[in-house]
Parts: C-alpha cells; structure tokens; sequence
C-alpha cells in the first residue's frame, strides 16, 4: 500500500510514523537502541552498579583500571574505572541522563520559539515576516558550534547556559521549516473558513495550522535532538560546557583524553562509543522519518 | 541587482555592530584580566598601575568607543598574554588554519563526490544503502572523539603518523606550508582527515541528491537516445548540472569547517586560530577573544555575502523574491 493511500486512509501522523520506521529493519534497530539507551538513562538510579556521585561508594584505591576488574569491594567494574576510582558504566549511565536531558530540553524549547516565530512569520507576512526570515537567514549562515561558542564566552558557563545557547543555534532550523509549511496551509480552504467563523488569529495559528505542518516538524526536531547532544558534548569537550559537577558523555571523554596517551583507552573509548550509538540511531530514526512523512517524497 | 546588493551591505554592516557591542560588553563582564596577568602577592598600586594602562578603569562605553576607533584602524588592542597585537597573533595563526581546512575540503571533495556519484547511480541498492548508512555514521561521530581515536589507532597504536603539533615546514611560492616537507605532511594527515569526515558526508549526500535529481531529466533521455555511454553521461552531463550546488554548499561550509577546526585544533595541539581562541578564554585574554570572533564573523558575512551576490548573479528569481 502506498504511502498516499494511507494518508487518503486518514491513518494519524503517528501511526504513519511508527509504520515507516518498522517497514525498515534498520530504523527498528535504530528506535529500539534508542528506546533502551532512554531506559538506561531515565532508569540509571536503579540499573547502574554503583552511584557515581556517592562518594562513599566510591574506592580511589580502585583507579584506572581495566575493563573487567574486580574492585575492592568484590564489585566488579565491567568497563573499568575512570581516574577517581568510579565504574565507568555507572559513570556513562548517568552521563547519558545529563546528555541526553540537554538535548530534549534544548531540542524541546528550539521547537516551541522556531514554530512560534515560523508561525507568525508566515500568517503576518509583511514586514515582521521579512525581518524575522532575515534573522533566520542570519543565524543558518553561522556554523552552530561558533555561534554557541560565542554565546558561551559571553555569558559565561553553566548547564541552563548550554542550552540556552543550543536553543539560540537551533531554533531557526523550525521557524524556516513551519513557515514555509504554513505558507502552504493558510492559502488552502480550511483556513479560510476558519477565518470567516471568526476563529482568532492565534486559535487559527495554533489550533488549525499548526497541526498540519507537523511532519517536518516531527523530522526536524528529531535530528536536531541528536545535533543538540553532539554539540554538547562537543562543547563539554572543550571545557566551556556543562560543569563537572554534572558529567555529560562529553565531559567523560575529555577526562579520558588527558589519560589517553596513557594506555587508558577505556574512559575515552567507551562513552564516545555510546555517545555515538545515541546520535547515530537517533539520526537514523530522523532520516527514516524524513522518508516516511515528508510530504514531497509522498506519490 | 545594485539595491539589492545595498540591502545586503547594511544588513552586514548592522550585524557587526551588534556584535561587536554583545562580544565586548559580554568579555568585559565575564573575568577580570587583572587576575590573571599579575602574580597574587601584587600590590594595590601595581594592580593600579597595570589597569590604567590596559584601560581597564575607564567607563564601559569609553572603552568601547575607544575600542571601535581602533578596530577601524584595524587594531583590536595588545593581547594580555602575548604583549603584541591581538590581530598580528590571530594573523600569524591564520595560515594554519586556512591550510588545515583547505586539506579537509579537498579531501572531503576527492571521497565524497565519487561516493555520492556511486549511490546516486545505483538509487536504492545495496551499495547505495550501505554508502547513505555509512554517511549518516560520518556526522553522527563526534568530531572530537573521532580525531582520538585517530590518534589512538594511527600514532599509539601503530605509530605510523605523528599526533600533536604542525611539524616542518617549508616555502611554497613565499608561503610557508606543510606541504612542503614530508614531516609537515605527515602531520597534517590526521587532523585534515579528523576535520574532513562530516564534511565528507555532506558531501556525498549533496552529490546523491544531485544525481537522482538529474538523472530523470530530458536532457539525459536525449543523451542516451544519442547513444552516449553511460560513463560520458554522469561525468560530464550530470556532473556539469550538480556542481553549481555543490560549489555554493562547499563555499559556505568552508567558513563551517574554519568554525570547527577549533576542536580538530584543540585536538592535534594545531597552532592555528582554533586553538588560539580556546587558549584565550582560558586565560581570559579578551583583546584576542573580541578579535577573534570579529575576525570570524566578518569572514562569514563577506562569505554569506559573496554567496548570495553570487546566487542573484545566476538565478534571477531570487533577485525578484527579495524585492
């Protein structure tokens, strides 16, 4: 069955959604990664072997070693132990919490400002449309890691810091995207029916556009979780991210690398190896979403 | 076209100014250089003494102004750490920089076309699969972690490639290049390859689209009804059509490539501005930071500005649509 026949069908956008994902074994594997990566994360208290801000669980006699020790306490430290004496799985699984919560919230309040502004841009048009488009235009035309960079040096540090700057980079990815979906939508008839009920112009916006320039949306907000938390990460490496009090992936990374000239190959190997499953597969899901839902590729 | 390009200009010219305000007045509040520049046990008339000839104890705006006027004269003051000009350190760097990513975009340009030209022909086999799979991979892995495990693999390792560092180099046509000696290439290998990866897969996916766009055009049809062969086809009709849009996707990304080789640079302690700018806000060394990001913003509205002139030069319909 077509594509186009179950949009005729009325199937909802996430039954669509979900359909395209699971026709492709790759982009099940890939949802399926990242379903059990968000348990790890949001369950991380109750799987990780030890709590990695504890310090009384934690043995600085137990530092730096290898994969599969077994540490003081009988325990055993199945990717090894970073610097401080701390299970590096146990690190990673939190790490993972922190990462991955920057770039929902970051990913979350880029979606909400860049469909708002692309909303209004596209029912106003005129003068506000020209100057909010120029200032997208602006904004895609400096690399993200640049202008978070900036932002960073600015304002200083700090975790709502980050994602403020991750939310500044991002947005306009949204606000093109929703504008250039309602432009579509306002001149279709629904539209102006609802504007001869007298609907109000943000009931209109929000209640009966909107819902209809979900699908790029949907893709967009996707890929730009997993740019939000590679971006992070990369920040966090260069020291002008998140504080230390707070591990993201990246950060452990960095850790690892003052010690990887060392030999100690596993506190850099093998949360860059997760960091990389969790982008990958999130990327994987987008660009199967992109597919599926994106109306020009729709026969 | 000419009120168009003016448009363009002040639009520029605005976006510098508020830059440069934000940049300043955001430096200014975030440490005192005071701090760093002096050893602890300084006295309140030293501390003085080195603040008044920073400037540092004059009002905001009043430095600012003073600030702008020199920046005009294309002087962004001494920096703190090195006692010279900010903007002859960030000159001396540039180079580096300028070669390192001149490497990675010829590399990312040598693997990426014949890549994309490859899944683009074979739209939707396994070959194509497996390339598009493997391009989502090329910017998924994290910059940073990739280029260790460069490092890792090819200089712990096996100890084939040096891991820090620019090594020798020698004179080109009166630049000074790695190129020149085998030391200096042999140590721009990894850091261009670290640098070109995601490049690299934009690349390929630029490519692919621009096959499977042209391949179902008219002009393809009469090409083969003439009996040319396949290969002439894709190397000189097809790729004659997809190359403006690579071009204009290559010129933009090579200010993104400048933006990231601060972390290739942090990585591989490549001397360039990159580096340069991470070391600076460690040491809060503000005349550098201010100048840096001056620097790189002009540099991409001169970019942006280029590549827009350029599009309303070829394509008429964005020249109308701006109006």
């Amino acid at each position: 069955m077509s594509e186009a026949a179950s949009y005729l069908r009325g199937q909802s956008l996430f039954a669509r959604a979900i359909r395209g994902i699971l026709q492709s074994p790759k982009a099940t594997a890939a949802l399926i990664v990242c379903l059990l990566l968000v348990a790890a994360a949001v369950f991380a208290p109750l799987l990780a072997p030890q709590n990695p801000y504890d310090l009384a669980q934690i043995d600085f006699f137990d530092s730096k070693l290898p994969p599969l020790s077994e540490g003081s306490t009988g325990i055993t430290y199945w990717l090894g132990t970073d610097t401080q004496g701390r299970d590096m799985l146990s690190a990673m699984m939190y790490g993972l919490r922190t990462s991955l919560g920057v770039g929902l919230i970051s990913g979350f309040f880029a979606l909400a400002v860049g469909t708002s502004l692309g909303l209004v841009a596209a029912y106003s048009g005129g003068r506000l449309d020209s100057f909010i488009m120029r200032f997208v235009d602006l904004m895609l035309g400096f690399p993200t890691i640049l202008v978070a960079l900036m932002i960073l040096v600015v304002f200083g540090q700090g975790t709502w810091k980050v994602i403020l700057a991750l939310v500044f980079v991002q947005w306009a990815y949204f606000a093109r995207a929703v504008r250039a979906a309602a432009l579509v939508e306002s001149s279709r008839d629904y539209v102006e029916a609802a504007r001869c009920l007298g609907l109000s112009a943000p009931r209109i916006l929000f209640a009966q556009i909107l819902p209809n320039c979900l699908p790029p949306l949907i893709v967009i907000a996707t890929i730009q979780v997993a740019s939000a938390i590679a971006a992070e990460a990369t920040l966090s490496f260069l020291g002008i991210g998140l504080p230390i009090t707070e591990p993201s992936l990246g950060l452990l990374i960095a850790n690892g690398y003052q010690v990887l000239l060392a030999g100690v190959y596993w506190m850099s190997v093998f949360p860059g190896l997760l960091l990389l499953l969790l982008v990958f597969s999130i990327n994987l899901v987008g660009d199967r979403l992109r597919e599926t839902l994106n109306p020009r590729l729709v026969q | 076209m000419t009120a168009f390009l003016i448009r363009r200009l002040v639009q520029a010219v605005i976006v510098l100014i508020v830059t440069s305000v934000i940049v300043f007045t955001g430096v200014f509040a975030i440490g005192d250089p005071l701090e760093i520049l002096l050893p602890a046990d300084a006295s309140m008339a030293e501390r003085e003494q080195v603040a008044e000839s920073l400037g540092l104890n004059d009002p905001l705006p009043v430095q600012y102004l003073g600030f702008v006027t020199d920046a005009l004269q294309g002087n962004f003051g001494r920096s703190f750490v090195y006692n010279r000009p900010a903007t002859e350190v960030i000159l001396e760097r540039l180079p580096a920089t300028l070669e390192l990513t001149f490497t990675a975009l010829v590399i990312s340009l040598v693997i990426g076309i014949p890549l994309g030209l490859w899944a683009g022909v074979r739209a939707g086999s396994a070959t194509d699969e497996t390339i598009m799979t493997g391009s989502i991979l090329g910017f998924s892995l994290p910059n940073f972690w990739q280029g260790m495990m460069l490092i890792m693999i090819f200089s712990v390792t096996l100890g084939w490639l040096p891991s820090t560092g620019r090594g020798e180099t020698g004179t080109i046509l009166g630049i000074e290049t790695s190129f020149a000696t085998w030391d200096g290439l042999k140590h721009l290998l990894l850091p261009a390859i670290n640098l070109a990866l995601a490049q690299t897969a934009l690349v390929i996916r630029l490519t692919r689209t621009g096959v499977q766009e042209t391949m179902p055009l008219d002009f393809i049809k009469f090409a083969r009804a003439r009996g040319i062969s396949s290969p002439r086809i894709l190397f000189v009709h097809v790729m004659k059509n997809i190359l403006i849009p690579i071009v204009t996707v290559i010129g933009i990304e090579f200010g993104s490539l400048v933006a990231f080789a601060v972390v290739t640079e942090t990585i591989f302690a490549w001397p360039g501005i990159g580096k340069l700018i991470i070391d600076s806000i460690n040491a809060l060394d503000r005349p550098i930071i201010v100048s840096y990001i001056l620097i790189v913003v002009t540099m991409f509205i001169v970019i942006n500005f280029c590549v827009d002139a350029l599009y309303s030069l070829l394509d008429p319909r964005i020249r109308v649509s701006a109006q």
